[in-house]
């Protein structure tokens, strides 16, 4: 029993840490909302290059043979940086439900995207994507792309799919849907995080009545309430990755959910009015988290699947 | 990262468990408030003492298994699992034992430690006074030094002690030096609570059983093997405690899944699908308190302390017992004022956000030390 990162996966946490600090990803984000793809696509490159990408396929398909701890690991990553693009869609969903050479395709870092119907109905950044995916009862169709629709998240753009004819039947869409929300979680528990460390530097500078805010009761209180919060969502990550169930994934995600919404609209209300700007970095977590949410399942959806489990247990 | 038993620990779970199961009474046990209740948990304090499974990470000396902290955990798990009676030397086993352990003499561990471990002898802790609740260190009551008799004479009073109503002995901290700064100069003493000069007022308690007491001391001698660590050093000796009450030791995550256990199915007895949501929460909360508390065994394990997290672990626990509480008495519907074992168990969660130092004070813990963020002004806490 050692409930703690191994090494290697500290290790793994810790580069991906670095290349992430060091990649301007706000000005990534902030392309990529203007319709700027480059910049994240360079980044999405360099994140394959790491592995990112293949963490779910099996070493004899050419990927890392890696688990879904990792997977977690490097989603939180993502989440702390608010990384943009169809990550979710390509590196959890498709690396478990293509096969062969699509598959393959994704572990080398083939920027591709996927709509599931019903919880996540559109394909995220299909302008960005070389190939639109479809998930259905039948399997994975290739699909094409109509209009897009306006997200909360800047950075994220969603398009309806019409469906192509039938590509791929591996026949793993549950597994490949519960670790999709496993990595939703994990990229939730980081963008919770960032949130919380940007409110507390904030609090400590920002003066008002002659001290800093942060020595108010109030507000130490509120982000006291973020800090339980996430240090109770992190273990579901956790034990979600070593056992990815339904009801483990489901739990991660509520908790998730829960924790870093909580952060997002404690983040904004300490920061005051320039919280609440978009010219200020903090809004592309708030719109993100916002986001996350919902997606790949809303929290209503996942506490019921808990008690549907919990109930035939 | 893993969950895994290893095979020693999974061999220790099947023995607690296989032993539980035959031994649990079928009947749950009167109140330990109760005269009557208080001497049938002692009796079963005497029972798991004899299969050497009333204080599971003790020495052998002292009717322990010398169990590692992951058998520890393990063992609460299982004894919740079980449905065993609450233990009624609690506050000996898990709040003074463990300063025994670090600031006692040999002699001290002799003489007090193995009627604790036999519940033959139940402790209850006298810290708070009517006038030091939260600010503790604020305390007046005294120990004046009595060199001719070679110990030390209390006087003042003490309240809220918890059993100490049916106790035996106390443990609590007195101003030895009246001009020392205010978190020095108090020293930690032991005494039996029939002591001459000691008087306890039973104090009823929500649920009209007396679960705390008020203590007196009126020139009350304590002779100097009965103090507990060094004169005038007691506020460090009370404080290393103060983070096993909050941490793991006090509240083993069994105790919420147990109890979500019997909320889910009292949810299949009376489903409502308006309060499922709850449910689901309260569940989810307990199975995220299990997880934490491995990833915190890992964390001491290692060489870690719970430190300031303790303060993270005691919002979180004492939450999520009126929580689920609350949930389960919506559930009962109309029935949930009638008196029942759901009942008792929320009547006793709504102390949890108050005992063991309040979710307020817990929360400027988690501010300051966790996140760092600077203290209240002087001023503006006088
Ligand atoms: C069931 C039960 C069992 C107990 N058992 C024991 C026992 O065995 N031994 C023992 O010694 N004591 C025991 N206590 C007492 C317990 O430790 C105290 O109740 C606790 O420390 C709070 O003190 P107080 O009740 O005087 O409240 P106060 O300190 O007067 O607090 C009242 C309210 O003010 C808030 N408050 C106080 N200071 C601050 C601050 N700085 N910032 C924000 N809010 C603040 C508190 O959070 C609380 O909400 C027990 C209490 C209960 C309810």
């Amino acid at each position: 029993m050692r409930f703690e990162l191994t090494t290697d996966q500290q290790d793994f946490a810790g580069s991906l840490e670095a290349l992430l600090a060091a990649a301007d990803t706000v000005a990534v984000a902030r392309a990529w909302a203007a319709g700027d793809h480059a910049p994240g696509l360079r980044l999405w490159q360099r994140l394959a290059d790491q592995g990112v990408t293949a963490l779910l396929v099996p070493e004899d398909a050419d990927g890392m043979g890696a688990t879904p701890v990792e997977l977690a690991v490097a989603f939180e990553a993502l989440g702390r940086h608010a990384v943009p693009g169809p990550w979710v869609e390509a590196a959890a969903y498709l690396a478990t439900e293509l096969s062969g050479e699509a598959r393959a395709a994704v572990a080398a870092g083939r920027v591709v995207t996927v709509a599931v119907p019903p919880h996540t109905p559109y394909a995220l950044d299909a302008d960005a994507a070389e190939i639109v995916y479809l998930a259905g009862s039948d399997g994975v169709r290739t699909a094409s792309a109509g209009e897009p629709r306006t997200s909360v998240d800047r950075t994220r753009r969603l398009f309806p799919v019409t469906p192509g004819p039938v590509h791929d039947t591996a026949d793993r869409a549950q597994e490949a849907f519960d670790l999709a929300v496993l990595a939703t979680s994990a990229q939730l528990l980081g963008a919770g995080e960032r949130v919380l460390a940007d409110a507390v530097t904030y609090v400590k500078q920002r003066k008002q009545f002659g001290r800093e805010i942060g020595s108010y009761q109030a507000i130490k209180h509120k982000l006291a309430d973020v800090r339980i919060a996430l240090d109770f969502a992190r273990p579901l990550v956790s034990g979600a990755a070593l056992d990815p169930t339904p009801r483990a994934v489901s739990a991660a995600k509520v908790a998730c959910s829960d924790a870093a919404y909580l952060a997002s609209r404690t983040g904004l209300q300490v920061h005051g009015a320039i919280g609440y700007t978009e010219e200020f970095d903090l809004s592309i977590w708030i719109t993100r988290i916002r986001a996350l949410v919902t997606a790949w399942g809303t929290p209503a959806f996942h506490r019921a699947r808990i008690l549907e489990t919990l109930r035939s247990a | 990262m893993d969950l895994h038993l290893s095979e020693s620990e999974s061999a220790f779970q099947a023995e607690a468990w296989a032993w539980l199961a035959a031994n649990v009474p079928a009947e749950p046990l009167p109140s330990l408030d109760t005269p009557d209740g208080f001497r049938l948990h002692q009796e079963w304090e005497a029972r798991l003492a004899a299969a050497r499974w009333s204080v599971v990470s003790w020495p052998a000396a002292y009717h322990g298994r010398d169990a590692s902290l992951v058998e520890w955990v393990v063992f609460e798990e299982e004894y919740y699992r079980a449905g065993a009676p609450l233990r009624v030397s609690q506050n000996g086993i898990f709040l003074l034992a463990p300063i025994i352990f670090e600031h006692g003499t040999p002699e001290q561990q002799d003489r007090f430690l193995p009627t604790m471990a036999t519940g033959e002898r139940i402790w209850a802790q006298c810290w708070s006074e009517p006038e030091a609740g939260s600010d503790l260190a604020s305390l007046r009551s005294t120990a004046r030094r009595d060199d001719a008799r070679g110990g030390w004479v209390l006087n003042g009073q003490k309240i809220w002690c918890s059993r100490a109503a049916l106790a035996h002995w106390g443990f609590g901290l007195f101003r030895s030096d009246p001009e020392a700064q205010k978190h020095a100069g108090l020293t930690y003493f032991l005494f039996p609570l029939d002591a001459d000069g000691v008087t306890v007022r039973p104090i009823a308690q929500l649920d009209g059983e007396a679960g705390f007491a008020e203590v007196f001391f009126d020139d009350v001698f304590v002779p100097d093997a009965d103090v507990l660590g060094a004169p005038g050093d007691g506020w460090r000796v009370a404080m290393s405690t103060a983070g096993n009450e909050r941490g793991l030791s006090l509240r083993s995550p069994g105790r919420f899944t147990a109890a979500a256990d019997r909320l889910l199915a009292l949810y299949d007895e009376r489903p409502d699908p308006r309060v499922a949501d709850r449910v689901v929460d309260a569940w989810l909360k307990a199975e995220a308190y299990r997880l934490y508390t491995w990833g915190t065994v890992t964390r001491l394990r290692e060489g870690g302390d719970i430190g300031a997290a303790g303060s993270v672990n005691k919002v979180w626990w004492s939450e999520l017992d009126v929580a689920l509480h609350e949930t389960a008495l919506d559930l009962l519907g109309a029935d949930a004022e009638l008196a029942s074992a759901w009942l008792d168990g929320y009547t006793f969660s709504l102390s949890g956000p108050i005992y063991a130092g309040t979710n307020e004070i817990q929360r400027n813990i988690i501010a300051e030390r966790i996140l760092g963020l600077p203290r209240e002004p002087k001023g503006a806490q006088r």
